[in-house]
């Protein structure tokens, strides 16, 4: 569960580059929630991100994730609660370590890392093989490979996995199907409905793609300059299209439109 | 000739584990640790001093040990904590290093060990009950070589301790703090979306890789019986040294293979230097010198090894297609070519 009140943020405050990236913003994501965002550039949609995941802090407002404030906490604090995949695929994984240390790594998310037991176990080994045989790309047959020679999608596909396989209380996916090729983006698509729907897992997920933010989740949320413009949910949601999508869109935007049609359909 | 290269084996273990922190820092943190400097003195002083107040020399060497990973954990709070860029924060450490350790030694700039009891001369004295140098010196004579090693309990002891490093180097990498250590070397990001805080990791990283470095100062000292404030002057390039030949001779494997290459970088190193220095032009003052060509040497020859290499490969390959396909006037360039 996961609730934004009142959030404000700000960049160069008082300066001539200032610019409101968020303006009294409320969102409020109910257990099993799988919300997707979408926005022209600059809409917030990444500050949106960061600031749940801790890599910015709000100037105003308040952050609960499982009724916890986690408002001020640091990002590698409230990361036991997150799941986080980036749209870099190089960004979520270790390039010179292997694909079982990799996991390890994630595995160790919610506890405390110990200075003693081992990171890979035997034990450990055996549920990793199953997670990634889960993915269907034979990556369990390569445990020992170092990810660094992985291909961006295969990398994506594994951190996908390694942010969710720990149960997080959040998942945020940030754009991360953006820098990959059309088949590779559609089978990331196709895992993150696997993963999310088998996990029931709380979901935010940021895309520039209208047609995968229609076609994942069950709410929708469009953002413009810092604001939560529009919001679809459930039935209503399913009933739309990205012609309506951009019909809503123009309505309260008007003017901007020839411009953000390009940026948004693509 | 043979002895001294004898002495440099002996001498390049000990310095093995410096290179070790060294490569615990550069490669594993990608971390460019300038600390090395300054507290491969302090675990020398820190030992002296300790030793020569009538300290036991065990004692002595942890408490070197524990001075290192004080030193390293000061670096590594200046950059982490203060935002001080890495080089900076090492630089300033060494030099800040450099008073420390004249404090510690009394304000005198070197103290000798001369007839004091070291971790040297404890394991030596524990060795002469054991029959095994008589053994190898007949063992030298019937073979007729051409040099006998006065003893071999120093070589012995300067493999087992390295082992021991070696050994815990490895399998503190592979534990879960040791594997947030080095993704944070390797992604800064990722480790911290993953719950570690990638300041603490990098303090403590460098805590071990300086008290590694403050490890084998306090051996060397006790090894020569003397230790001087300015005995760390290039230190972190004798370490960057080892890794870079080890690194050139062995490749880049698992963690285990890696720390075994960094001690063999480390001998060589002294070997090399030890020939060098019996090069009739050459000066115990142009140590530096030898060891600034070494390294520019272990870089930049594999790089041209490579280069090579991929040359000969295309000319091959070009010569091969040539073959197959004929020769290039056969390929239309042009549509009225045809």
């Amino acid at each position: 569960m996961l609730q934004l009140s009142q959030i404000f943020k700000v960049f160069n405050e008082g300066t001539t580059d200032e610019k409101a990236a968020l303006e009294n913003v409320y969102l409020d994501l109910k257990d099993g929630d799988f919300v997707t965002v979408i926005g022209s550039n600059g809409a917030g949609k990444s500050t949106l991100m960061n600031l749940i995941a801790g890599n910015l802090t709000p100037d105003v407002g308040k952050i609960l994730i499982d009724t916890k404030d986690v408002t001020r906490l640091k990002e590698h604090e409230r990361s036991k609660l997150i799941g986080r995949v980036f749209q870099d695929p190089m960004a979520g994984t270790a390039p010179s370590m292997t694909i079982e240390e990799n996991m390890a790594m994630a595995y160790s998310r919610t506890r405390k890392r110990s200075f003693i037991a081992k990171g890979v176990t035997k034990s450990r080994k055996m549920f990793f093989k199953e997670q990634l045989e889960s993915l269907g790309l034979g990556l369990e047959d390569r445990l020992n490979a170092k990810v660094g020679f992985l291909s961006g999608g295969e990398r994506q596909a594994l951190s996908l996995l390694m942010a969710t396989f720990t149960d997080p209380s959040i998942l945020l996916l940030d754009e991360h199907t953006a820098a990959l090729d059309p088949s590779r983006a559609e089978l990331i698509t196709d895992k993150t409905k696997e993963i999310v729907s088998k996990n029931e897992l709380t979901t935010l997920m940021v895309t520039h793609n209208m047609q995968q933010a229609l076609d994942l989740g069950n709410r929708l949320i469009m953002m413009d300059k810092g604001q939560i413009i529009f919001e679809a949910e459930g039935e209503e949601k399913q009933r739309l299209t990205v012609e309506r999508l951009l019909e809503e869109f123009q309505k309260i935007q008007g003017n901007q439109l020839a411009n953000d049609r390009a940026i948004l359909s693509h | 000739m043979f002895t001294a290269l004898f002495g440099s084996v002996e001498l390049g273990l000990i310095y093995g584990i410096m290179a070790l922190g060294v490569y615990l820092s550069f490669r594993v943190l990608n971390f460019p640790d300038l600390t090395v400097d300054g507290s491969f003195v302090t675990g020398g002083a820190v030992a002296a001093i300790m030793i020569v107040s009538g300290y036991s020399p065990i004692l002595a060497t942890l408490a070197a040990v524990g001075a290192g990973f004080i030193a390293g954990s000061i670096t590594g709070t200046l950059h982490a904590k203060g935002k001080i860029n890495p080089l900076l924060s090492g630089i300033l450490m060494m030099i800040a290093l450099y008073s420390i350790n004249l404090r510690i030694m009394g304000n005198s700039p070197n103290i000798p060990l001369m007839r004091e009891d070291t971790i040297m001369t404890m394991f030596q004295s524990f060795w002469a009950t054991l029959p095994f140098d008589g053994l190898m010196t007949s063992l030298f004579t019937t073979l007729n070589l051409p040099f006998t090693p006065s003893t071999w309990g120093i070589l012995l002891f300067a493999i087992m301790i390295v082992i021991v490093v070696k050994l815990f180097t490895d399998f503190f990498l592979s534990t879960e703090v040791g594997l947030a250590i080095r993704a944070t070397g390797d992604n800064p990001r990722m480790i911290s979306s993953l719950s570690a805080n990638t300041d603490r990791l990098k303090i403590l990283g460098l805590g071990i890789s300086n008290a590694f470095v403050a490890l084998s100062g306090a051996i060397v000292t006790q090894y020569s019986s003397f230790v001087d404030v300015n005995m760390g002057i290039g230190m972190i390039i004798i370490g960057l040294a080892s890794v870079i030949i080890g690194e050139a001779i062995f490749g880049k494997g698992s963690i285990f293979k890696i720390t075994i290459a960094v001690i063999v970088g480390a001998v060589i190193y002294r070997m090399v230097v030890a020939l060098a220095l019996r090069v009739g032009f050459l000066e115990t003052g142009d140590m530096k010198l030898i060891t600034a060509i070494i390294v520019i040497g272990a870089l930049v020859v594999p790089r041209l090894l490579e280069n090579g290499k991929e040359r000969r490969r295309k000319y091959r390959k070009a010569r091969k297609i040539k073959e197959q396909y004929g020769g290039e006037k056969s390929v239309a360039a042009t549509k009225s070519d045809l």
